[in-house]
């Protein structure tokens, strides 16, 4: 006797809005005679988990002193009282309307190392006493509105195009060391669409020594908030190479970027947490010796 | 014999008919028109040829298939296109020589069809053909490192049991990390063992796909491309870039069609699910397919190394097609400036390559392909690079000069350039020579133009690519090379006339200052067609010369005969007056650089073969220039000269022979032939050649006489007589002898050369005997062949000195002596042929006469004792064949003859002699009873006397006819 439970969700993407109905069907096969069982309740959670870098505290109080999680969505429904299903497969539907707990907002999915906010729906079996009780979970994922940030202090309109300049004299070292080399590029804009590529180009003017790669590195910036104060910590998600070897002089190279599903999400302010972005943009020479340069953005739903 | 002797005697005809003048003269035969001659053996089935006098002249051989009547029989002709051999090496050519031999062959036609298809694709060599010509040029001996993780002997990773899922992902991540670290190789390769190694990744690729590990085959792929932006071995990076796009490729259409077959689409109308179809619109895509497509794209986005990512997106473009309509261009254009960010300039250039020859694969034909032209224009944006530290550095270190190092991009620029190229204007041509000249006219970029554009574009500004060569500076693709490819174009559409004699001076002026003679053989070699297209002979002279004086010194020829060679036959191929070529100082020069024999042979050969014309020459300059190439070729025959070529060879110099035409001065023409027996008497075939035209001259000559020989044509016939008679021997085949002896008695005797007639026939009588041979082959020639003579013979008058029929009685000598296979009855056959031809002598006149010639009938003028010899002779020959027939025993040659013979002496005999009637009744029964009788033939025979029985009102053979029985 084998029972599996499944819930199978409308979309396909998997994602949702604040306010959207998720709609879908519980799946139990079974292929005894009759599937008792003594009620099934579906659960849709999501909570921001946040976690302290052991780098700020002791690992010992990193381990206990996370910071307990905190929920933005918690529904519970009853499908059916106890009862019996029937042999074969039995698709249940359902629909659940997705509205965030007081005081609280739908943040949008991320997976980060510190900060996670992450969405579930839940389908418990309850069986008799003996049997064991039946569980599955099944992620899905919240996407703001196109355009509805809900970060009032982000300014958006503040979006600009970022031109820069690098060579030995703008680095904060001094250049000491440094090779005498010029590069000039442009992003299109400081507050990206995180549905859009992030855009621009780069111009190597001069260059002493021959350049081993340029990259682009995007960063995430995650602040929580904890007992001894802020903890803010810099991360790589990813790292692009956009110029392989001793790349051509005064030729525009582009800089393309696609932003990572779930690594991603529109920078984020509230009082307990921050997640918030940059990109380096690195130059790697021939001797290994390395120049970067960290520009914020700030990501948002358009 | 005295008893069973039997005694002959013929039938004489008494219908005479006397004509209004008093004459006396034969009763014309009942004439039927036959298509065979009446005594030609049954047997033979092949064509005896007979020698109509005066008739074209053919070569002597017997058989058509040994003697080719002209040249333009089949394997000539095979000869005069290109076997297939050359045809191969030619599409190993680069496309403008290739084009450039195409336009040989077919001249305006490949024009005409350039014209007709402007389609977008068409007039481009695709990448598949290219492909093989590059793998097998970019080659290497060192050894190529290879970097991958999927090459190890078997898979380590062992799949579990996996009971739950969270077994399932750990053993997933487990796999993962083991492909990602830890088992990478490094391997040293050698070039075979790097190519087998790629191979094995395809088969990895495509196996990890089937078993459902597609992360396994994105990070083969991944692998692979990784591989391309790695230039260790420099000249083998184009092979690499086939080989391992090759896989890009599949991995390209196995996601595509995954997603194609996966996307449950429901045919409006119909419910059950099936694969989109091949042409599938955009909302005909289920959201399932586009999420998945995008995780893929989601996936490659993220390869953090730049050449790697290009690549596998590249592979993957033809999906962008699930996603949105407008993806696809965007992601062509935007790969083409991502592209520059690739450092070496070569890794970028073959991206460059692959981005046209993928993107050209996956959009639509009259999609917008200005991702073509930005490609180019990257290539040339980027150019300096070509020479920047970095590649310096890395040419010293991998010891790779220069030139070598520019050529590796051909391949992939001639590829570019050739995609704009196959359909662009003439502004773009200008547009990219400007930029071209910016970067001081860089020889690479305008080697690829000129072998990318259209060779009419090219040729009309030759000027100005001659000059841009001249000012060319950097060291890259060699003046030589850059000369080559301009007269390739050149060839294929010539240049406007106006400028061609400045063309010409200021290209000399270049190719004559290439010291080394392997350049400068390779440029002379592409210009010489356009010198002979378009220059008169003192032109193409002056270039002959020029070839000879720069590969003289230190026989640098040796070398190069192959380039010499393609001269020669374009020149050949292209000159419009043969002779004049022939009459020209340097040509004979230029062929006599081919020292090596086989060579020379070859290349005498081919400038015969093409002067195939039937223009008549009597130039002496031109027959001198004939005759020694023919000598060439004759002398190069020996005992190991192999039978075809040995046929070849004597095919051309016959065919020249016949060329050579004095008109009517027929001394000269009987002197040439003189010579050229002199010269070719190897051959067989040419000797026989030389008698029929003498023949044919001697009978030439008594036509326009009619047939009144002066003392001097009765001079010349007599010379070319006794040519015919002295040549005759030198000749091999003993068929080929008996039948020009035969055919040179004839032609003797038509012009009143009674001694040469009869010195000829006895010649070939002597000769006779050589044919003997175990197996009685030859009876099926010389059973015809006797006959024919004999019909020859009648007319013959005999020698006053040598008694009656001399002649005859030689022959029927020779004959008895020879061995026959008795089983065969050839002599009992020709032995019937010969009573024949004896009861025709026995007539008062005549069937057929030689003019002017007086036959035995008027010289014996029927006298008593002439018959009784005859029909002496006659009577011995019945006995012979009486005896012949009874020891061959009952058999259906026996019959056969045996009904003949009774035909013979019913018809021929004078039937007045109960002896003979007795004779042919016995005959009749001889072959009635053995019983092998061909008794509808008989009865046919039977019916046929009974007519003329009647007719006649002949009782005598009534009576025999009521005798004959045709039961056993």
């Amino acid at each position: 006797m084998s029972i599996t439970l499944d819930i199978k969700l409308k979309r396909v993407d998997k994602v949702y809005h604040e306010g959207d109905n998720i709609t879908g069907v519980i799946v139990v096969t079974s292929n005894s005679d009759f599937f008792k069982h003594e009620g099934i309740t579906l659960t849709a959670e999501g909570s921001v988990n946040l976690q302290i870098s052991s780098k700020n505290v002791g690992i010992i109080e990193a381990f206990y002193n996370s910071i307990k999680p905190i929920q933005l969505l918690s529904i519970t429904c009853d499908v059916t009282g106890s009862g019996k299903l029937p042999a074969g497969t039995t698709q249940i539907p359902f629909e659940i309307p997705l509205k965030a707990k007081a005081n609280q907002y739908l943040y949008e999915t991320y997976h980060g190392v510190y900060v996670n906010i992450s969405y579930a729906l839940r389908c418990d079996v309850k069986r008799s006493f003996l049997s064991k009780d039946l569980q599955k979970q099944q992620q899905f994922l919240i996407q703001y509105k196109p355009g509805k940030n809900p970060n009032p202090q982000i300014i958006t309109d503040d979006s600009r195009r970022i031109t820069f300049d690098l060579s030995p004299a703008s680095l904060a070292s001094g250049g000491n060391g440094a090779p005498d080399f010029l590069l000039n590029g442009e992003f299109e804009t400081n507050c990206c669409n995180i549905t859009k590529p992030f855009k621009g180009f780069l111009s190597l003017i001069k260059c002493a020594v021959p350049i081993r790669s340029i990259e682009l590195q995007l960063v995430r910036v995650e602040t929580c908030g904890c007992a001894e104060g802020y903890a803010r910590e810099a991360t790589e998600i990813q790292n692009i190479q956009i110029g392989d070897g001793d790349v051509s002089q005064k030729i525009n190279i582009p800089i393309y970027m696609i932003f990572p599903r779930l690594f991603t999400c529109p920078t984020l302010i509230t009082k307990n947490f921050k997640i918030e972005f940059e990109v380096n943009i690195v130059i790697v020479f021939q001797d290994d010796h390395l120049v970067t340069n960290n520009f914020p953005i700030i990501l948002v739903r358009e | 014999m005295g008893s069973n002797l039997t005694e002959w005697k013929t039938y004489i005809n008494a219908d005479q008919i006397i004509t209004a003048d008093g004459i006396k003269k034969g009763k014309p035969l009942d004439r039927i028109s036959v298509k065979d001659h009446p005594l030609k053996n049954v047997t033979v089935t092949e064509r005896i040829p007979r020698r109509i006098l005066g008739s074209q002249p053919s070569t002597g051989r017997t058989t058509p298939v040994s003697t080719p009547a002209s040249i333009l029989e089949p394997l000539s002709l095979a000869l005069n296109g290109l076997d297939p051999l050359t045809e191969f090496a030619l599409q190993e050519m680069d496309p403008l020589s290739k084009m450039a031999a195409e336009m040989e062959t077919s001249g305006t036609q490949v024009k005409a069809e350039k014209t007709i298809n402007d389609n977008l694709n068409s007039g481009m060599q695709p990448w598949s053909a290219r492909k093989a010509s590059i793998l097998s040029k970019f080659t290497t001996s060192e050894k190529i490192s290879i970097v991958t993780s999927f090459l190890s002997e078997g898979d380590k990773v062992v799949v579990k049991a996996q009971s739950t899922a969270v077994d399932k992902i750990q053993h997933r991540l487990e796999q993962l990390d083991y492909f990602e670290e830890g088992s990478q190789k490094k391997f040293d390769l050698s070039q075979a063992e790097y190519i087998g190694r790629i191979e094995q990744l395809n088969r990895e690729l495509v196996i990890a796909w089937n078993s459902e590990q597609r992360v396994k085959a994105l990070k083969i792929a991944i692998q692979c491309a990784k591989l391309l932006a790695d230039t260790d071995v420099l000249s083998f990076y184009p092979s690499k870039f086939v080989l391992i796009t090759d896989i890009l490729d599949i991995f390209g259409q196995l996601v595509y069609e995954r997603l194609r077959t996966k996307a449950e689409y429901y045919k409006p109308g119909s419910k059950a699910a099936a694969a989109l179809p091949e042409d599938f619109k955009l909302e005909m895509v289920p959201e399932t397919v586009k999420e998945t497509c995008l995780n893929w794209f989601y996936k490659i986005a993220s390869i953090r190394e730049l050449v790697p990512r290009i690549y596998v997106e590249m592979a993957l473009l033809k999906s962008y097609n699930f996603i949105s309509n407008t993806e696809l261009s965007d992601a062509l254009l935007r790969i083409t400036d991502m592209i520059n960010g690739v450092g070496n300039p070569l890794v970028a250039v073959y991206a460059r390559c692959y981005l046209c020859r993928v993107g050209l694969s996956v959009t639509q034909k009259n999609h917008n392909n200005g991702y073509l032209f930005n490609n180019f224009i990257g290539f040339l944006e980027t150019y300096p690079q070509l020479f920047n530290r970095s590649v310096k550095l890395d040419l010293i270190k991998q010891k790779v000069p220069k030139s070598t190092y520019m050529t590796l991009y051909t391949p992939a620029l001639d590829y570019i350039l050739a995609t704009i190229a196959c359909n662009a204007n003439e502004n773009v041509l200008n547009d990219l020579l400007f930029r071209a000249t910016q970067l001081g006219n860089s020889s690479l970029i305008l080697n690829t133009i000129m072998s990318g554009f259209k060779p009419s574009f090219i040729s009309d500004r030759t000027v100005q690519f001659l000059d841009m060569i001249g000012k060319c500076t950097d060291d890259g693709i060699p003046l030589y090379a850059l000369l080559r490819t301009l007269g390739l174009c050149i060839t294929i559409c010539p240049p406007p006339s106006e400028q061609r004699r400045q063309i010409l001076t200021t290209v000399w002026r270049h190719i004559v200052t290439l010291q080394k003679p392997e350049e400068y053989i390779s440029c002379a070699e592409a210009w010489v067609q356009f010198v002979v297209q378009n220059f008169a002979t003192r032109e193409i002279n002056m270039v002959f010369g020029d070839i000879i004086d720069h590969l003289t010194p230190n026989r640098a020829y040796e070398n190069h005969y192959k380039e010499l060679k393609a001269v020669i036959q374009k020149v050949l191929a292209q000159i419009q007056d043969f002779e004049l070529l022939l009459a020209m100082d340097n040509f004979l020069r230029l062929i006599d650089l081919f020292q090596q024999e086989s060579i020379r042979v070859e290349v005498c050969k081919s400038v015969l073969t093409q002067s195939n014309s039937d223009l008549k020459t009597n130039d002496p300059v031109v027959t001198n220039a004939l005759m020694f190439l023919c000598g060439v070729l004759h002398d190069s025959v020996n005992a190991l000269t192999p039978e075809d070529e040995y046929k070849q060879i004597g095919e051309i110099l016959c065919n020249i022979i016949r060329r050579v035409d004095y008109g009517r001065d027929f001394e000269q023409q009987l002197s040439f032939y003189v010579e050229a027996r002199g010269a070719f008497s190897n051959i067989d075939a040419v000797l026989a050649q030389l008698i029929q035209c003498v023949n044919s001259l001697s009978v030439n000559t008594r036509q326009i006489i009619k047939g009144m020989h002066t003392r001097k044509t009765g001079d010349f016939v007599r010379a070319c007589a006794v040519y015919c008679f002295i040549t005759v021997p030198s000749i091999v085949s003993v068929k080929t002898r008996l039948q020009l002896y035969l055919l040179s008695g004839r032609v003797a005797l038509f012009n009143e050369c009674l001694g040469q007639a009869d010195a000829c026939f006895k010649a070939a009588f002597s000769i006779i005997p050589e044919l003997q041979d175990d197996h009685g082959k030859c009876e099926i020639f010389l059973v015809p062949y006797i006959k024919e003579f004999l019909s020859t013979l009648v007319v013959v008058p005999d020698n006053p000195e040598r008694g009656v029929l001399s002649l005859t009685r030689i022959l029927l000598n020779v004959l008895r002596c020879f061995e026959w296979n008795k089983q065969n009855g050839s002599l009992t056959t020709i032995y019937i042929s010969v009573i024949d031809m004896m009861s025709t002598m026995n007539q008062e006149v005549y069937p057929y006469h030689i003019d002017k010639v007086e036959s035995n009938d008027s010289m014996y003028g029927s006298d008593p004792k002439f018959i009784s010899e005859v029909n002496n002779i006659c009577s011995i020959l019945l006995g012979e064949i009486l005896t012949q027939l009874k020891e061959m025993g009952p058999c259906r040659r026996q019959s056969q003859l045996a009904t003949e013979l009774f035909i013979r002496v019913v018809t021929r005999g004078d039937i007045n002699s109960a002896n003979r009637i007795t004779l042919a009744l016995n005959l009749w029964q001889l072959s009635v009873k053995n019983g092998y009788a061909d008794v509808k033939y008989m009865a046919r025979t039977k019916n046929y006397f009974q007519k003329v029985a009647v007719s006649k009102n002949n009782k005598i053979l009534q009576q025999l006819v009521d005798k004959l029985n045709l039961s056993q």
